[in-house]
């Protein structure tokens, strides 16, 4: 509609562009001249505000109604029986619950381990990365392929890969072991599938965790292990004084981000194990949608709902801090 | 970062320790494609196949798989199928193998489409708000900035089951409850936070002196906005909208728990894909397959930009 000569990315060529732009916007004077007339000020809030908006639709104003619902004894199955207004009598049961605190206690065994596995792996990776061999370019995007895909359909197959008649890991296992292929399953088993939701996580989060310690590892300047090998410290000494202090913030922002995520884990853990066998993976996810959307009880999900977001909301600001201070390198 | 002409100084590492390190890192690559490979194996296996232990890894290809993805089928008797013209088709040969007719087309199709439409519109939406918010947080002093910032981001975090219960009520009340347009707001809701903050990031790196000197000229701020500032974000914007798409056409909480037929999208469809007794693994396997081609795509396409995707844009390279 506008025609352009050659690009505006070349300084020299603006104001000859800048001509004909001018030229071109005439021909359609209403919008120009209402557009023209703003003020940086009201182009600012004309630029933010639909965002705001859609946001304040979608995310807060359903907030406020949960923590509404979470104060009465609303059922989303049975409209038509009367509200009734019940004050914090679901907080104090949830956080009375020993069933809730089950589930708490079920997710932090999932939070903590993947966190730990996919930190040391990821962080192990990253260091052997950074020794840039050849091909390492193509490798780490090899690597990175897993967190790319759906926790869910990627989950699911793991389902798959877990049978204990004719699983592919299973079958690994048994390989290595000795033990038979058919003698333990991971799903089914109240020791072992707390790990098998951990080990699927750890397979595909761990190249998050690696990608951002590698950059960590290449924030270090050469400079510092130049004067560091200049007073023979040993190799080990610059590990421990330089690369890992100086990596920390990165580490952190991963762990946080990774512990962030978990602990609201729902959509790998629902098709794995839907929570069983029992409740021995039942995640606070889990729980939540069992209560909201199979036995319907609302109110009491809301504030449970209200709950694990006042915690999800304490850890993002503890995140948006770190993130600052990485920002600030 | 050093570049390759930095070599032999003496923080260089040897030859011994890169070799070391290059076979430890293509080991671990190996071992966490094997699921990946399994799937796309499982794929091109006969049901037999699939389940046979020890597991094959040798074997005939079938697109049995495929046939059963993207089909149903009846049972029929020997008699019946004898009495039928020739098969329509590979699938319908296969089935008939099976004492099976083809009955119909599957939900496959529609799923991949739903799933096609609400991630590229939510995403198209996403980038718009995204790009005009950043611009906004970038360049104008903005009244409590840090505050709206972390607002929008603290929006992403929230877990998705406890955001799906008031949405489920909301969208139930105003009708949009299994609607293509319902999956397009909420997931572009979840989006913007992640636009806004990858987008203000590469607008942060564009130099004011741009579009100053294009005002100088004569443009108005909105001009300068649109002719010099957005073809210098191509690049970041185009980053930007992957990381949306890639965030849409994963999700699976929202769309399980508010989308069961209409708008229904493919990750809550392919696992609960059956055949007769129990899961139809080749066809959940190719189902699978398909589904997860284009992430791998854009993965390769995106991979400079994959730390700052993940990041919210703090961390650059």
């Amino acid at each position: 509609m506008i025609p352009v000569p050659g690009s505006v990315h070349a300084m020299n060529e603006l104001s000859a562009s800048s001509r004909i732009t001018y030229r071109a916007v005439r021909v359609r004077p209403g919008v120009a001249r209402r557009i023209r007339g703003l003020s940086d000020k009201t182009l600012a809030w004309l630029f933010i505000t639909p965002t705001i908006v859609l946001l304040l639709a979608i995310n807060i104003f359903p907030l406020l109604w949960t923590i509404y619902l979470s104060f009465t004894n609303y059922r989303a199955n049975r409209a038509n029986v009367p509200t009734i207004w019940l004050g914090a009598d679901w907080y104090q049961s949830i956080l009375t619950d020993p069933d809730i605190w089950a589930a708490m206690q079920v997710t932090a065994h999932f939070v903590i381990w993947t966190v730990v596995i996919e930190t040391v792996l990821g962080f192990g990776l990253a260091y052997l990365i950074d020794k840039k061999f050849r091909g390492h370019g193509l490798w780490t995007t090899i690597i990175l392929l897993p967190m790319m895909l759906s926790p869910a359909v990627v989950g699911n197959f793991w389902t798959f890969l877990y049978q204990p008649q004719i699983g592919l890991f299973n079958y690994v296992v048994a390989f290595f072991t000795g033990r038979a292929a058919s003698s333990f399953q991971m799903l089914g088993d109240v020791t072992l599938s707390p790990w098998a939701i951990v080990i699927v996580d750890a397979w595909m989060w761990t190249p998050y965790v690696m990608l951002i310690c590698l950059a960590g590892l290449r924030s270090i300047p050469d400079y510092i292990y130049e004067a560091a090998e200049v007073d023979r410290a040993s190799k080990w000494r610059q590990f421990w004084s330089i690369t890992l202090p100086m990596a920390l913030p990165f580490i952190m922002l991963a762990v946080l981000f990774r512990a962030i995520e978990n602990f609201k884990m729902f959509d790998m853990v629902n098709l794995l194990t839907g929570g069983g066998p029992g409740s021995t993976t039942e995640v606070a996810s889990i729980t939540l949608k069992r209560a909201a959307f199979e036995s319907w009880r609302t109110g009491y999900s809301s504030a449970f709902a209200i709950i694990l977001f006042v915690t999800v909301f304490g850890l993002a600001n503890i995140y948006v801090k770190a993130l600052n201070k990485v920002k600030s390198r | 970062m050093t570049s390759a002409t930095a070599a032999h100084s003496v923080v260089e590492p040897t030859a011994t320790t890169r070799r070391f390190a290059g076979s430890l890192v293509v080991l671990y690559a190996l071992i966490t494609m094997i699921p990946l490979a399994w799937i796309v194996l499982t794929a091109f296996k006969s049901p037999d196949d699939a389940i046979s232990y020890p597991p094959k890894v040798m074997f005939k290809p079938s697109l049995e798989g495929f046939c059963n993805l993207f089909t149903t089928r009846s049972r029929q008797t020997p008699e019946f199928i004898r009495s039928l013209g020739p098969p329509q088709g590979l699938c319908d040969s296969i089935a008939r193998d099976r004492n099976m007719v083809v009955a119909g087309p599957s939900n496959y199709v529609p799923r991949f489409i739903n799933s096609l439409i609400i991630a590229f519109g939510s995403t198209v939406l996403a980038v718009a708000l995204g790009t005009l918010s950043a611009y906004g947080f970038s360049r104008f002093r903005v009244p409590l900035k840090d505050d709206l910032l972390f607002f929008i981001l603290s929006t992403r975090m929230m877990p998705p089951i406890a955001v799906a219960i008031p949405i489920y009520l909301m969208y139930r009340t105003i009708g949009l409850s299994d609607t293509r347009l319902g999956m397009i707001l909420l997931y572009t809701s979840v989006n913007v936070s992640l636009a806004v903050w990858l987008l203000k990031g590469f607008i942060d790196e564009i130099p004011r002196e741009y579009e100053e000197a294009a005002m100088i000229d004569g443009y108005t701020r909105f001009q300068a906005f649109v002719k010099v500032v957005l073809p210098q974000a191509t690049t970041g914007i185009a980053a930007t909208a992957i990381f949306c798409l890639i965030f849409a056409w994963n999700e699976y909480a929202f769309a399980v728990l508010l989308t069961s037929g209409n708008a229904q999208t493919a990750p809550p469809f392919i696992p609960i894909i059956i055949g007769e007794g129990g899961q139809d693994w080749p066809a959940v396997a190719a189902g699978t397959t398909l589904f997860l081609v284009p992430i791998v795509v854009f993965t390769v396409l995106l991979r400079k930009h994959l730390l700052r995707g993940i990041t919210f844009g703090a961390v650059r390279k």
